[in-house]
């Protein structure tokens, strides 16, 4: 955690707590609409395909699709600096939403587009741990 | 939609100074901006009625235009301060354009400036740069500006098979035109070589691919045809303009590799009544070169995915098939920030008047320009000519 407290955390909204609450228990969390049966993220107070208010929260299974990715050598501010090089990556999860996070856990060259990864979780502070994604050991997503 | 066709024209156009000026101010440059295109269209403070800025980023006011406004001491019926990022230019003057034919105002002035070189504090720098994306999604992770376009290029060159080098010719077809224009700051000629040699600022963008930073300011004046032949410069009308709007933040994108471009520009080609090859040339937003090859794709130049291909052997150098960013965008002219785009306005007004010097445009009569603000979210394509139509 050390640093952590200086980079951009986020300040959760009365609509996205309970995603923050799920990434303190380790569990991702997604927004389910009952009237039309899609996922959506980021959290919103209706569903963004409906314009229902029929949310519901589900765990999603936590696995996902690199669907471009950047790697980063120079920082964004002085917190980051010691991250770098990092990557950026913008993941499509099973259950269809996309989401940017960082892919870690693994040589940066090794990130590709198609690239299979799972959700693993990093704490900042008492109150904000961050969805992070890893590569699944041995898989390439079709 | 054809109902701002050929019904408004600018008449006036002017740059300030650019590059790394620290004994102007913002507010300086908006101002010294404004009274060099006044002076172009030959009118007096008097004859403005309506007013439009955005925001300095380095010299912020919580009501802009108002402030230039009474920093000048004129007294418009129309005012406001637009921001659309780097789409800002070309929407103030569709709403400029809306604003005369609709009988709002008469004669609008146009006015923005930014000194992003030289301005801005630390924090200001900081704010900058953490204000693009989503504060809770986006920017925790880390991404810089340059990052969430290396996004785009990525998925483009994994899509399609574009390459880093295809990039890069962009950057050396600016840094070509900027070699002819004694107004632009990069004027030494670089090569796809230079550029892939550059640093790695996010893989696959290096710094020969970001524009560039600096201070500067660029001011024009519109009025309705009916008047236009009462300036001293040939007019240069409008004849289409179109806006498409697909997100703010890059995640929420529906495409990362079709732009929202394909909107706005099929709603001013509508407009206008002219199609991709009635241009002879084009100014496409540079922020970052996979923009205009995105750009060049969405708007009809070629079709999706041949965009690499586009882009190499000089055609969209001058002389080749489609002359882009003449002055040499801001890869190599400038880049102030919102104000961006201005300059490729005013270049634009030069060329169709045929004052460009050495790197005019032979026989040029029709232009498409086009910004885009945000991480390709907002876009705004307008297409003017030599004759009203």
């Amino acid at each position: 955690m050390t640093g952590q407290m200086d980079k951009f955390l986020p300040r959760p909204t009365p609509e996205s707590a309970p995603f923050w609450q799920g990434c303190r228990d380790h569990k991702l969390l997604l927004q389910y609409c009952t009237a039309c049966g899609t996922h959506q993220f980021y959290p919103r107070v209706i569903c963004a395909n409906c314009m229902s208010e029929q949310l519901e929260w589900r765990e999603a299974s936590g696995r996902g699709t690199v669907e471009t990715y950047t790697v980063v050598t120079r920082a964004v501010s002085d917190a980051y600096a010691a991250d770098v090089p990092y990557v950026i990556a913008l993941i499509t999860l099973e259950e269809g939403p996309r989401m940017m996070s960082n892919v870690i856990g693994c040589d940066v060259e090794s990130v590709k587009c198609g690239l299979a990864v799972e959700v693993i979780f990093e704490q900042w502070s008492a109150e904000i741990t961050m969805p992070k994604f890893r590569p699944v050991t041995g898989q390439l997503a079709s | 939609m054809d109902n701002l066709r050929g019904k408004v024209a600018i008449v006036g156009a002017a740059d300030t100074q650019v590059g790394k000026l620290p004994q102007f101010s913002p507010t300086g440059l908006c101002i010294d901006a404004a009274r060099r295109a006044m002076a172009d269209a030959n009118i007096t403070k008097g004859q403005i009625d309506g007013l439009i800025t955005c925001n300095s980023m380095a010299e912020p006011y919580m009501y802009h235009a108002e402030a230039m406004a009474e920093y000048m001491q004129i007294f418009p019926r129309y005012c406001m301060s637009v921001v659309a990022g780097g789409s800002t230019t070309f929407s103030i003057l569709h709403h400029a354009a809306a604003a005369i034919v609709s009988g709002m105002c008469t004669t609008v002035l146009i006015t923005m400036a930014d000194s992003l070189r030289s301005g801005l504090t630390r924090d200001q720098a900081m704010k900058m740069q953490s204000s693009a994306g989503h504060s809770q999604f986006e920017i925790p992770f880390g991404p810089t500006v340059p990052a969430f376009y290396a996004l785009i290029a990525r998925a483009h060159m994994h899509k399609y098979g574009t390459t880093a080098e295809q990039f890069a010719a962009i950057a050396v077809a600016c840094r070509k035109h900027a070699c002819l224009n004694p107004t632009a700051e990069m004027r030494t000629p670089i090569t796809i070589d230079d550029v892939m040699n550059s640093r790695m600022i996010a893989d696959p963008l290096h710094l020969l691919d970001c524009s560039l930073v600096s201070d500067g300011g660029s001011a024009i004046i519109m009025t309705s045809a009916d008047r236009a032949a009462d300036f001293p410069h040939d007019p240069v009308y409008i004849l289409g303009v179109g806006e498409g709007h697909g997100h703010e933040h890059i995640s929420q994108a529906q495409s990362l590799t079709t732009s929202f471009a394909v909107e706005s520009g099929r709603r001013a080609y509508a407009m206008a009544g002219l199609r991709p090859s009635d241009m002879d040339f084009a100014q496409l937003y540079d922020c970052f070169t996979p923009t205009v090859l995105v750009e060049l794709e969405d708007l009809g130049f070629c079709q999706k995915g041949e965009g690499g291909a586009f882009v190499e052997n000089g055609n969209i150098e001058l002389g080749g098939m489609l002359p882009v960013n003449t002055h040499g965008g801001l890869l190599s002219h400038c880049h102030p920030g919102n104000p961006g785009s201005m300059f490729a306005l005013t270049e634009t007004v030069t060329q169709l008047r045929g004052t460009a010097g050495a790197r005019q445009v032979k026989d040029a009569k029709v232009a498409i320009v086009h910004g885009q603000g945000g991480i390709m979210s907002s876009h705004t394509t307008v297409i003017l000519a030599r004759e009203r139509h």
